[in-house]
């Protein structure tokens, strides 16, 4: 039975980068006593799959791993099994039973929403909120993004679905997984070169709101929340 | 939300910043207006090799489980971030509260290592503690060191308020209430001191003197007061089984060294290798009980979720239900997902059919530890393994599909020969020519043989200690000998040699019988920047040398100098048990090339049936 988990990252646990992560999580579910599928071979491990990697200091609301178990309970009894055996920081908020066909996260994800806001004592000089909005609602916008083996010029814009202001900070949605990855960062340096105020490397606090699959890709996107794929199951 | 003793700013530019957040699955956190002591239990080095040692996760468990007791832990800041603290002004902490080391009532540090000594000096640093325990205050910790190097204290005793000889189950409790009472009576911290070390396997170095000779040799070592008793004892624990063993040891986020279950199946060991320091200060050999440690086995991989267990000792081989655990675990646990990693076992049938059973044996390697090269070192050593037993249990090994080996040698051992030294590439020969006796069909393809030598160093507490070190040439001049011996023979392919790094070994060799006037080397060679010298790409032999040329020690004096057995020994004030008639026996037959044998075939009064228990008396029970 394929099995989606959610979770959020906060507090210290920012700090935790995501092959630390995957090893809490492993640990974890043994604590919890999840009956997790194991792969075949000498050195079997547990059938798990994160939806994406998340940045050191990034905090997320909307943390996803789909893991394959032999046996389930109920979505709260499993919810609270591993709440039982969470740190500080982490927290499940939903296990949820995906439909056997169903792709993985890792697969699905498409896009993800965001807060940022600024770090206390780095907030560049001279931002101007109308100034960003303004920039980020060209028509198109270029920059060359360093990839491990070369440079390649890719227009954000493209994979940017929204951007506005709110009052937590700034909200925007924009591409996330395999094919089309941008962090909110790029935006922010894209602005930040564009306008020439300095920003420094500790000055965005970036939280993750939720990640998405797109169901209509190939037309006018619509996206849905990758917790929304799986449904609550009782005993 | 957790307190954070560094910004964001520094967590985020700083490499594995997990080593500094705490918050990990299984550690403490106490309510710091129900306690009375605050215990820092350090280990100096850095996060990941500290938080694989056992010891701490033992005593942190038994620390904690007193109700006025906080112990949380501290280990070395990596040097960027060192570099940072030093910068910014920034105190040491401990993992748990976040809070400065200074405030607390002891700073525990375990020293496992001589080469931890540079490191030892950085966490009183930037702890704000004076280096030199003569400084102290009671504005500062109690520093009480531990552990194997404390056996020989005397080249860092002026860093230390307090040493604990042996076991830490056994006398830290009343050490606390005595913290308590002298703190209650408004005690000066040198009266209280005085009395810690007064207490069983506790010694306060700063009530003792010494004077030297002419000659360089100790005069007199002798306490300044006479009511501090002359030796000090080594503490152990007698039943291990009714003991503190932790249920849920700390689990850290990022990959310790150790990233499992460690079963500790008993201390000590029966073999009496006479090179072998841990082998005569942890005398005399105590079990637990196998049921205790199936319990654990539960327990601990429940409340940890590691995917792997394994067991500890000095020599797994000889623990009476090794076949009953190891059977229990495979059993047990191995449907499960959970590895079961063997500790290194002597090769037998036995051993071969549980490694088997856990190992892919295509992918797998064998450990032997001949120690020496040939019979005659090996009888000089006591290392009661024949040639004929290495050969066929690789034979067997070879015959059941392993075709990788590894083998653990020493260069520099006392009374060795060129036909000695040769002997390592010989036997690595013979090894070689006993896999490619199995018919071309039935083998798996070439033999790979690794052979790797140390370089030895007389430990305190040994029959070799009163034995003549070999310098960084001869040393070097020996590898060259095995190197260039093994190229010359037919297997040559099939053998891959590897020599250890000299120079730290050097060091090793003065820390580890040093007296007091090492301490000043350590200090200059801390000044001049040396930290983390167990690390090759941190060490700096350059500055070492400098040190003990500013300082006018000689490294000769400590390591190539052949002791004279009348001579009064830095640590002969401690008594682990066994007694120096005993090391003098041994050490005189080391040289007749004669083999001891091993507790369990026939005592030899070595003087561990003193503490009453262990395998002294398993016959009689």
């Amino acid at each position: 039975m394929k099995l989606r988990i959610k979770f959020t990252k906060s507090g210290v646990m920012v700090f935790i980068g995501h092959l630390d992560m995957m090893r809490y999580f492993q640990k974890a579910m043994r604590r919890a006593e999840i009956d997790i599928a194991y792969s075949q071979g000498f050195n079997p491990h547990q059938i798990m799959s994160f939806a994406l990697p998340l940045g050191v200091g990034v905090y997320s609301d909307g943390e996803y791993l789909d893991i394959e178990a032999n046996s389930i309970t109920s979505s709260e009894d499993m919810c609270r099994r591993l709440n039982e055996v969470m740190v500080e920081g982490v927290t499940v908020e939903s296990v949820k039973l995906l439909p056997e066909q169903a792709k993985n996260a890792m697969s699905l994800v498409a896009a993800a929403d965001y807060i940022i806001t600024f770090r206390e004592g780095h907030a560049p000089e001279g931002f101007s909120m109308e100034q960003f909005l303004k920039f980020c609602s060209q028509e198109s916008i270029v920059v060359t993004k360093q990839t491990k083996k070369n440079t390649r010029e890719i227009d954000l814009k493209s994979y940017m679905y929204e951007v506005k202001a709110s009052e937590e900070g700034i909200y925007m949605m924009i591409g996330a997984g395999s094919a089309n990855n941008i962090k909110p960062d790029l935006i922010f340096n894209a602005y930040a070169e564009h306008s020439g105020i300095a920003m420094d490397e500790f000055a965005l606090m970036v939280k993750r709101l939720d990640l998405y699959a797109d169901l209509a890709p190939e037309e006018q996107h619509k996206f849905v929340s990758l917790e929304s794929l799986g449904e609550d199951f009782y005993e | 939300m957790r307190k954070q003793a560094l910004s964001d700013e520094i967590l985020l530019k700083i490499e594995k910043p997990a080593r500094y957040i705490g918050n990990e699955v299984n550690s403490v956190t106490k309510d710091l207006s129900q306690i009375d002591i605050r215990f820092a239990m350090c280990f100096p080095d850095v996060y990941e090799i500290g938080m694989s040692h056992l010891g701490i996760q033992i005593l942190y468990d038994m620390f904690n489980q007193w109700e006025d007791v906080y112990c949380e832990r501290v280990y070395s800041p990596w040097m960027d971030l060192d570099k940072i603290m030093r910068e910014q002004n920034i105190p040491l902490f401990a993992l748990e509260s976040q809070d400065p080391i200074k405030d607390f009532d002891f700073l525990g540090i375990t020293i496992q290592y001589e080469m931890c000594y540079t490191n030892i000096l950085q966490v009183l640093e930037l702890s704000k503690i004076p280096l030199e325990a003569s400084e102290r205050t009671w504005e500062h910790p109690i520093v009480i060191g531990g552990g194997p190097c404390a056996y020989n204290p005397e080249p860092i005793a002026e860093f230390f308020d307090l040493f604990y000889m042996g076991e830490g189950e056994t006398t830290y409790r009343i050490l606390m209430d005595l913290y308590k009472e002298h703190k209650a009576k408004n005690s000066s911290r040198e009266e209280f001191l005085r009395a810690a070390g007064k207490l069983p396997g506790i010694y306060a170095p700063s009530m003792y003197e010494v004077t030297y000779k002419e000659d360089g040799t100790i005069e007199e070592f002798k306490p300044k007061y006479e009511d501090m008793p002359e030796t000090v004892k080594k503490e152990i624990v007698m039943d291990l089984t009714d003991s503190y063993y932790p249920e849920k040891p700390v689990v850290p986020f990022i990959k310790a060294t150790q990233d499992r279950v460690v079963l500790e199946i008993q201390r000590g060991c029966i073999r009496g290798c006479r090179f072998c320091q841990a082998g005569m200060i942890y005398r005399p050999v105590r079990e637990r009980d196998v049921n205790m440690l199936k319990d654990r086995a539960y327990k601990m991989l429940k409340s940890t979720g590691h995917e792997e267990i394994s067991l500890s000792s000095l020599s797994s081989s000889d623990y009476s239900s090794l076949g009953e655990l190891v059977n229990f675990l495979i059993d047990e646990f191995k449907g499960q997902g959970v590895n079961v990693s063997l500790p290194s076992l002597r090769i037998d049938a036995f051993s071969l059919d549980v490694m088997s059973k856990v190992q892919d044996v295509r992918k797998s390697s064998l450990t032997f530890a001949p120690e020496a090269g040939s019979q005659r070192m090996r009888d000089v050593i006591n290392k009661g393994l024949t040639e004929d037993v290495i050969i066929h249990g690789a034979g067997l090994a070879f015959e059941a599909g392993w075709n990788r080996v590894k083998l653990y040698f020493m260069l520099g051992l006392p009374t060795e020969t060129e036909e000695d030294i040769k002997g390592i590439a010989y036997l690595s020969e013979k090894i070689a020519k006993r896999y490619y006796e199995i018919p071309k069909d039935q083998r798996n393809g070439k033999v790979q043989i690794v052979a790797s030598s140390s370089f030895f160093v007389p430990k305190p507490f040994t029959p070799f200690q009163w034995a003549s070190m070999n310098t960084k040439d001869e040393f070097l001049h020996k590898a060259h000998v095995v190197n260039s011996t093994v190229k010359e023979q037919l297997n040559k392919k099939s053998i891959k040699y590897n020599w250890h790094e000299a120079d730290v070994t050097v060091l090793e060799g003065v820390f580890a019988r040093g007296d007091r006037r090492i301490g000043k080397v350590i200090l200059n060679a801390y000044k001049k920047g040396c930290l983390y010298d167990s690390w090759s790409e941190t060490f700096r032999n350059d500055l070492w040398m400098e040190a003990f040329e500013e300082e006018n020690i000689d490294i000769l004096f400590y390591t190539k100098r052949e002791r004279s057995l009348d001579e009064i020994l830095p640590w002969d004030f401690i008594d682990v048990g066994v007694s120096k008639e005993f090391f003098k026996k041994e050490w005189q037959r080391a040289k007749e090339e004669m083999v001891t044998p091993n507790c369990r075939m026939a005592c030899q009064g070595c003087g561990a049936a003193s503490f009453g228990g262990g395998v002294c008396f398993e016959a009689k029970n």
